[in-house]
């Protein structure tokens, strides 16, 4: 068996990895789904109408998928300049501290200044926390996914003390979480029924917007030339560490929306569990994504749906609900696999 | 007649639609040189690699002393007697000789190094075949030349009856090149085979006894060393009568570049000491050295990579805007890199994004330096593309699938559209076939005859010879000064190469 470059690699091909490999991970996880004794069929027909299969949840899982299409975007921008950002997960709950610190009283503005404000005050704080590693990586090359990844431990400690403590909310009849967001900063729900809110559309508005930048931009142009090739880069006057350190700015920043997203829209307050991971979720997204901005909404709502239908799947048939984690696990290395496959050929002789 | 050691019958290797070879046969005799010609890409190295068992041919076999070399299996190719000294060298720099050579062939198991067996073999060897090197120096302490004694040395030591050198004088001075081909002589008369791998005309000539020219994975034929010359040499090579463009008088212009004073670097062989030379329009500089003595440093401060160093770099009379890649193309500056695949261009990018990459913010092709005018890029990377011949799909081609020489001319379609007033021009040819070099010669000269002020680096003494109006030698971060092409010899330069002081020269 030999494996050969191919000599080009066509559009159509490239893009329909992805669903390859989705279509792969599921196989994978037939054999765990029969293990457990169930149909495959059944147990894949439950999840698909568990996060589809009704207004109620297309609206769940829509609603799932604002945090990873923001965490998605952060790691997406970050992995085009290779700069690995896994810190998404720290500067989420970066950007929900701001939101808590500014939005429980501190400031009141109406409400159309009071959500832009919060979500900038978000976006800040995610780049802010983002600064320390990519410095000591631009400066002293000090390994980026080290840092980020620890970093996450020292917030959530962080969060952990404050809503235990000095922020914890006096109304909460003792209950870890900090008080609420006041009604001017909260983002209104869409829909009549259901949890959809604002968010989705500011997520959805952000994607198209960085998409526009990576493409048309002399930003984006620089980010990807440094990506690409750094030596290449710099030789042509591309200022290397600058670009990383703005790019890092705007991933930080983008995990911080998300933060902001699930406090003020979904939460209402910050607790210790308001992101199950959705900072590392987003890491699968981006890969899922091809680091295209665009393919991350797609991306996004498709681990949400797994996630969400493995949910009413559990609840109906005797699947734990660890079989979303293995699915969404499988289908990144598959996707990772597609994308060799779609550059070289298997031959066997 | 001697005998066959070494023959290939009707290997072919295919990697995907690229024949690399095409059913090739070839013998060598006991006690030869053979020299392997072809350009880039001709498949030497794939022919080399199928020897060493790094490749299985697809078709064909090797047959070393009548025997068939079982395929795929780099240790038979090693226990058949067959050794090969790779253009980049294979040694541990903190280890003595002694220990490179014997690493490797000892038992793991063994407690103590037996080393006298080896000492007596080694002197004999280097008395044999005039390798002299001192066994207890460090290999990081001793010159290139030595080094690539060592190699030879360490294959002799395995009893090697076959030895492969791949593009072995690269690294060497003139004189040192001499030194290996006297080995080369003895090795032979002692009944050893060498295959030369090369694509320096001259050094061929002076070597081998027989020549097997390869182009595009097929031989394109063998000769006796005896009954051929340059020119038949190199129409074998490229298939077609290729001429070099020669450079012809023009009497210079005003000063462009003037360096005065430069220091930058680190201390070592790469640091540049006090630096002094001057560039005038319709000039040619060229500057000779054995890679790794400063040309790098030099080529960084001029092209804006390095900005911190002391003394003084002036363009058309005022400062060069040190450490500012963008400002000093702004400026009048053209530059080629010496690395293509590194420096030169992003090979996962389009053709047109690589050609605006010098200038993304200027209004040419931005508006306001924050958003990329496509059409105003698209449309002068068509011309760009027309007017230096860069054979490609178009401007939205991936810039990879470029070949070397297309690549380069998307380089120098970059550099020079803009008519810069120096141009620093480093290896401009390195890697490239016959008919684009001869293309990037003419463009550097086309510039020449505008008024440019060119520095041409290059490992090439032939190169150098024939372009430059001066000449200047650098080593160990050194610059002599640059006198006339016609005043220096190649031995000359050669010597100075090697860090020695000429007579008449100041030191």
């Amino acid at each position: 068996m030999i494996i050969e470059p191919r000599q080009s690699v066509s559009l159509l091909r490239a893009g329909l990895a992805p669903v390859w490999a989705i279509l792969a991970a599921m196989l994978i996880c037939a054999v765990l789904i029969i293990w457990t004794g169930t149909n495959v069929l059944t147990a894949y027909g439950l999840l698909l109408k568990g996060a589809f299969g009704s207004a109620f949840a297309i609206n769940e899982t829509l609603t799932r998928s604002i945090p990873l299409i923001f965490t998605g975007l952060a790691a997406a921008v970050a992995f085009r300049a290779k700069f690995y950002n896994i810190g998404g997960e720290g500067q989420l709950y970066a950007g929900a501290l701001a939101a808590t610190y500014f939005g429980t009283g501190l400031i009141t503005l109406p409400s159309f200044l009071m959500i832009p404000f919060l979500m900038i005050m978000g976006a800040i704080a995610g780049g802010l926390l983002l600064l320390v590693p990519v410095l000591l990586k631009t400066r002293m090359k000090v390994d980026e996914v080290v840092t980020t990844l620890l970093l996450n431990f020292v917030v959530l400690l962080l969060v952990g003390y404050l809503i235990e403590g000095p922020w914890k909310d006096p109304m909460s009849l003792g209950w870890p979480q900090a008080a609420s967001i006041i009604d001017e900063g909260v983002l209104p729900t869409l829909l009549a029924k259901g949890r959809l809110h604002l968010g989705f559309i500011i997520a959805v508005a952000i994607a198209v917007l960085i998409w526009a930048m990576m493409r048309f931009s002399v930003l984006g142009y620089e980010i990807r030339a440094v990506g690409y090739n750094a030596g290449a880069a710099e030789f042509s006057g591309i200022k290397v560490g600058r670009t990383v350190v703005i790019t890092a700015m705007i991933s930080g920043g983008l995990a911080g929306l998300a933060g902001v997203s699930e406090t003020a829209g979904l939460k209402g307050y910050l607790t210790l569990d308001l992101s199950p991971g959705f900072g590392y979720t987003g890491i699968a997204v981006a890969m899922l994504a091809q680091l295209n901005a665009l393919a991350v909404i797609p991306a996004a709502i498709f681990l949400s749906a797994v996630y969400v239908g493995a949910d009413a799947m559990s609840r109906a048939v005797n699947i734990p609900t660890y079989i979303a984690d293995v699915l969404v696990g499988a289908s990144v290395l598959a996707v990772l696999c597609s994308v060799l496959f779609s550059q070289y050929r298997v031959r066997f002789r | 007649m001697t005998s066959t050691v070494l023959e290939f019958r009707g290997v072919t290797k295919r990697f995907g639609t690229l024949v690399a070879n095409n059913s090739i046969s070839l013998s060598l005799a006991e006690g030869e040189v053979l020299a392997l010609l072809g350009e880039n890409g001709a498949g030497k190295t794939t022919l080399m690699n199928i020897l060493f068992g790094h490749y299985q041919a697809d078709e064909g076999e090797i047959l070393v002393g009548g025997n068939r070399l079982p395929p795929g299996s780099t240790q038979a190719a090693l226990d058949a007697g067959i050794g090969m000294v790779h253009q980049h060298f294979t040694l541990a720099g903190n280890l003595s000789v002694l220990e490179n050579i014997l690493l490797g062939t000892e038992s793991l198991f063994s407690i103590r190094q037996q080393t006298g067996a080896a000492r007596k073999k080694l002197a004999r060897l280097a008395e044999d075949y005039g390798l002299a090197v001192d066994t207890d120096a460090l290999v990081g302490s001793l010159s290139v030349g030595e080094r690539q004694r060592v190699e030879i040395l360490k294959a002799l030591y395995r009893d090697v009856r076959i030895l492969i050198l791949d593009e072995p004088t690269a690294v060497l001075t003139p004189q040192e090149a001499d030194n290996l081909f006297a080995t080369l002589k003895s090795m032979t008369r002692q009944g050893l085979s060498v295959i030369f791998i090369s694509h320096k005309l001259h050094e061929i000539l002076a070597v081998s006894d027989r020549v097997a020219v390869l182009r595009r994975g097929e031989i394109a034929g063998e000769i006796e060393t005896a009954k051929a010359d340059r020119h038949k040499l190199a129409e074998m090579m490229v298939g077609r009568t290729v001429t070099r463009p020669k450079l012809t008088a023009m009497e210079p212009g005003d000063a462009v570049l003037e360096i005065k004073d430069l220091s930058a670097g680190k201390t070592g062989a790469e640091g540049l000491k006090k630096v002094n030379l001057t560039i005038h329009a319709h000039e040619i500089v060229g500057i000779a050295g054995v890679a790794g003595n400063g040309q790098r440093t030099l080529a960084d401060v001029l092209s804006g990579l390095q900005g911190s160093f002391s003394g003084s770099v002036a363009l058309n009379g005022g400062a060069l805007p040190a450490g500012d890649p963008r400002a000093i193309v702004a400026s009048g500056v053209g530059r080629i890199p010496e690395d293509r695949h590194a420096r030169g261009v992003v090979g996962e990018m389009q053709l047109w994004e690589n050609l605006i990459a010098e200038d993304i913010r200027s209004q040419d092709v931005s508006r306001g330096g924050l958003i990329i005018d496509r059409g105003r890029a698209t449309d002068r990377a068509n011309r760009q593309i027309e007017a230096f011949d860069v054979r490609c799909e178009g401007p939205d081609a991936e810039t990879k699938l470029l070949s070397g020489g297309n690549m380069q001319k998307l380089i120098l379609a970059r550099a020079l559209s803009r008519e810069p007033s120096f141009i620093l021009a480093n290896q401009p040819v390195r890697g490239l076939d016959e008919g684009a070099i001869a293309y990037v010669q003419e463009q550097l000269l086309e510039a020449r005859k505008r008024g440019a002020a060119i520095l041409l680096i290059s490992e090439d003494l032939d190169e150098l010879m024939a372009l430059s109006d001066r000449i200047a030698v650098i080593s160990h971060g050194r610059l002599s000064e640059a006198l006339p092409t016609s005043a220096r010899t190649t031995a000359e330069i050669g010597l100075m190469m090697a860090g020695q002081p000429v007579a008449g020269e100041a030191a």
